[in-house]
């Protein structure tokens, strides 16, 4: 007990120590008016926090290679700085230091599942630049069941990860509607997935992104039903450091560029095609007129980089989350009925 | 005597000296051991009926009912399906065809991998060298440098021609080892040290500092010491300057290391008959003379067993760096069981880990077996 309080104030102290640090470090800031872009440019690389362990975010393929839609927002963030989308160190974190080694300065950018919160951009000295993937708390139940709603769950018993946010989200969410369930708490995930397969429960919950992976690779896909409801909101992003506005006005801005790329119908294939483009808005995109890029401190074709290297935002999805089983749902764009909505470009 | 009469003799000896087979023999080691009463008897009946069932069906597992390669779909992408459809069901061995080299090298780039790879070959060799005596000389220290010299230019590039690699892309096997070699390496000498320390009766400040040191580390866990590493050391740096990751997980591990093995080898130097360090003053030798000559060579031979026993847990410990982010041997298996495409074949991909480790953790207490005999010959003499 003690020893937890003397490592809390030790700990409060250092971030106390680092944020003063970290204050000084922008004021000395020269160049292009951002410490953490001129500290990418010398270093000719961005250093990008990742989980590196979950599929369709950033996994290692065989050949090592990060690969997921996380690994390709980094990699939009190298191509619109540096040129080049390879330009990236991924740095893969866990759910415990991810924070730490944002905040000191360890990475320059984190796109690792992290819900977009109050405590976590009021309390932690972050920012959210920008929302890359919808998700929330979904159940997966067997068909054999004959379960259609979460309300019909009454008495059931859920298999959940311990100390997730999930947890809570169950628990708020029956409290509510006055139905009750049982919980089995597994940690392992592999196990958890057996547990559920096996019948110890009756069914399994996480969020929607995780449970499409599974149910996709199960060769009894068809015997297993995905619940409609998603009772958790769980935006997942881009994070940076306050205190440097630019550079989170660039990976916010980044990020709106693949977007409003998708919407015109430029991919990485036809961009080249687009040169001769008359439109207004395409031209600014493309760096033909306008000096958008010259604005957030990047050469003025950082878009154009972006969506001829990486792809725009549904290619990046067909590519990680597609593949996995994943609907498009509402991370579809605003005018296909999604949330993902680009401000213009002007 | 003639010739042929001593041959008769020595011919038959043994046919009149042999024992009958219910003696002495294989026979007679069953009937003493495994079939010595019927409470025993129907022990072993029993165990050996369930080892034979349990052998059969992980056989049919195993080999039998396994797959070993499965087909690519058009996506280039391996295709389980057989292996989940397979029925009865049996290992699928084609993920660790797929993922063997990831599991092994992690994300070092795919065509350079034949450098982790000579990395290994070359710690597995610094190993054998210094397990051998005749090169318990000083020129070992040479070898030592001029090995890891080798493994880091291997591993980091960026001289003769090499590609740079950074850390960040080391994984598997080989950071296992560099965290268990260099832990070892440096924590041994330095636990040396603080158990003279902490026997030291003329230096009582050196004395508190060594106590206070192994308690101090002892009281709290490995992962504790980690995340301290990982997650609270970056925020006491000026922003910018950060250690690499994998040299703070090396230095947390080299202090724990060196906490543990000062208590084993305090045990030694304390389970040391007083007269020895007596005789030793009274030969005029210095304090170090004394230590070097006398008391260590004496006290490190007493402690074998307990030094390896820390060695192997030590050498399995070094998996608990999943926890901050590095990919060891064992993170780059858990990771590569979790990609869709795999997901359900963890088992094939703990049973080649276990292997691994296993070999590793074997040679170094059969070694040890070896070690403490040659050392006790004088004795038992």
């Amino acid at each position: 007990m003690l020893l937890s309080i003397l490592v809390r104030s030790v700990f409060m102290a250092g971030s106390m120590l680092a944020g003063a640090l970290l204050a000084a470090g922008a004021g000395h800031a020269q160049g292009s008016g951002s410490a953490t872009l001129d500290a990418i440019r010398a270093r000719g690389q961005l250093v990008c926090g990742v989980a590196g362990n979950v599929p369709g975010f950033a996994l290692p393929d065989s050949q090592g290679v990060m690969r997921g839609l996380d690994a390709d927002s980094c990699r939009n963030i190298a191509a619109a700085i540096l040129g080049d989308a390879n330009k990236v160190k991924f740095v893969p974190l866990t759910t415990t230091n991810r924070f730490t080694a944002l905040q000191s300065g360890e990475v320059d950018l984190l796109v690792r599942d992290t819900t977009w919160t109050l405590g976590r951009e009021a309390n932690l000295g972050l920012l959210f630049a920008g929302v890359n993937y919808y998700d929330g708390t979904a159940f997966l139940v067997k068909k054999a069941t004959g379960v259609k709603s979460v309300k019909e769950l009454d008495g059931a018993t859920i298999c959940v990860q311990p100390g997730t946010s999930t947890e809570l989200a169950i628990d708020d969410y029956f409290r509510v509607n006055g139905l009750k369930f049982t919980p089995i708490l597994i940690q392992d995930l592999s196990e958890i997935q057996g547990a559920f397969l096996s019948g110890r429960c009756d069914a399994y919950s996480t969020d929607g992104s995780q449970l499409a992976t599974f149910r996709a690779t199960q060769p009894s896909k068809n015997d297993l039903v995905l619940l409609p409801e998603t009772i958790s909101k769980e935006p997942l992003g881009y994070v940076v450091r306050k205190g440097d506005d630019k550079f989170f006005d660039l990976v916010r801005w980044t990020y709106f560029a693949t977007l409003i790329a998708e919407e015109n119908g430029i991919t990485s294939k036809n961009i080249d095609s687009f040169a001769a483009t008359k439109v207004p808005e395409l031209r600014r995109l493309l760096g033909l007129e306008g000096d958008m890029g010259k604005a957030l401190g990047v050469d003025n074709k950082f878009a154009y980089n972006v969506v001829k290297q990486v792809g725009n935002f549904g290619e990046t999805w067909d590519r990680n989350i597609t593949v996995i089983g994943v609907p498009r749902g509402i991370n579809a764009l605003w005018n296909k009925g999604g949330l993902q909505y680009a401000p213009p470009m002007r | 005597m003639s010739q042929s009469a001593a041959a008769a003799i020595v011919a038959a000896a043994p046919s009149r000296d042999r024992p009958p087979a219910g003696v002495v023999g294989p026979v007679a080691w069953l009937r003493a051991n495994l079939f010595n009463s019927w409470w025993s008897t129907a022990v072993t009946l029993l165990l050996g009926y369930l080892i034979i069932r349990w052998g059969l069906s992980f056989i049919a597992w195993a080999v039998l009912n396994a797959t070993w390669s499965v087909p690519v779909n058009e996506l280039g992408q391996p295709d389980a399906t057989i292996c989940r459809t397979a029925s009865p069901a049996g290992a699928c061995w084609a993920v660790l065809g797929d993922k063997w080299r990831f599991i092994l090298f992690g994300s070092f780039p795919y065509e350079q991998q034949w450098r982790p790879a000579l990395c290994v070959l070359l710690f597995i060799g610094l190993y054998v060298v210094s397990g051998m005596r005749r090169f318990w000389r000083r020129e070992l220290l040479l070898i030592w440098v001029a090995a890891l010299t080798a493994i880091g230019v291997l591993m980091w590039g960026g001289v003769l021609g090499l590609d740079y690699v950074p850390q960040d892309q080391w994984g598997g096997l080989p950071i296992t080892l560099i965290l268990a070699t260099f832990g070892l390496a440096f924590a041994f000498p330095l636990s040396v040290l603080v158990a003279l320390g902490r026997r030291s009766t003329n230096l009582p400040a050196v004395k508190v500092i060594c106590v206070l040191y192994v308690e101090l580390i002892r009281g709290v866990p490995l992962i504790s010491l980690l995340f301290m590493a990982s997650v609270m050391f970056p925020l006491f740096m000026p922003v910018g300057m950060n250690p690499d990751k994998l040299l703070r997980a090396q230095i947390a591990f080299i202090l724990f290391a060196a906490a543990y093995l000062a208590e084993v080898v305090r045990g030694g130097l304390q389970a040391l008959p007083k007269g020895q360090y007596e005789a030793a003053d009274a030969l005029g030798l210095s304090y170090w003379q004394k230590t070097g000559l006398i008391i260590l060579p004496q006290a490190l031979r007493l402690v074998i067993p307990p030094l390896v026993n820390t060695f192997i847990g030590f050498f399995k410990d070094t998996s608990l760096v999943l926890i901050i982010g590095i990919f060891d041997l064992l993170t780059t298996g858990r990771i590569a069981s979790s990609e869709p495409a795999w997901q359900g074949f963890a088992n094939e991909i703990y049973l080649m880990l276990g292997v691994i480790y296993f070999v590793f953790c074997f040679a170094m207490s059969k070694y040890s077996r070896g070690l403490e005999r040659e050392f006790s010959r004088a004795r038992n003499r």
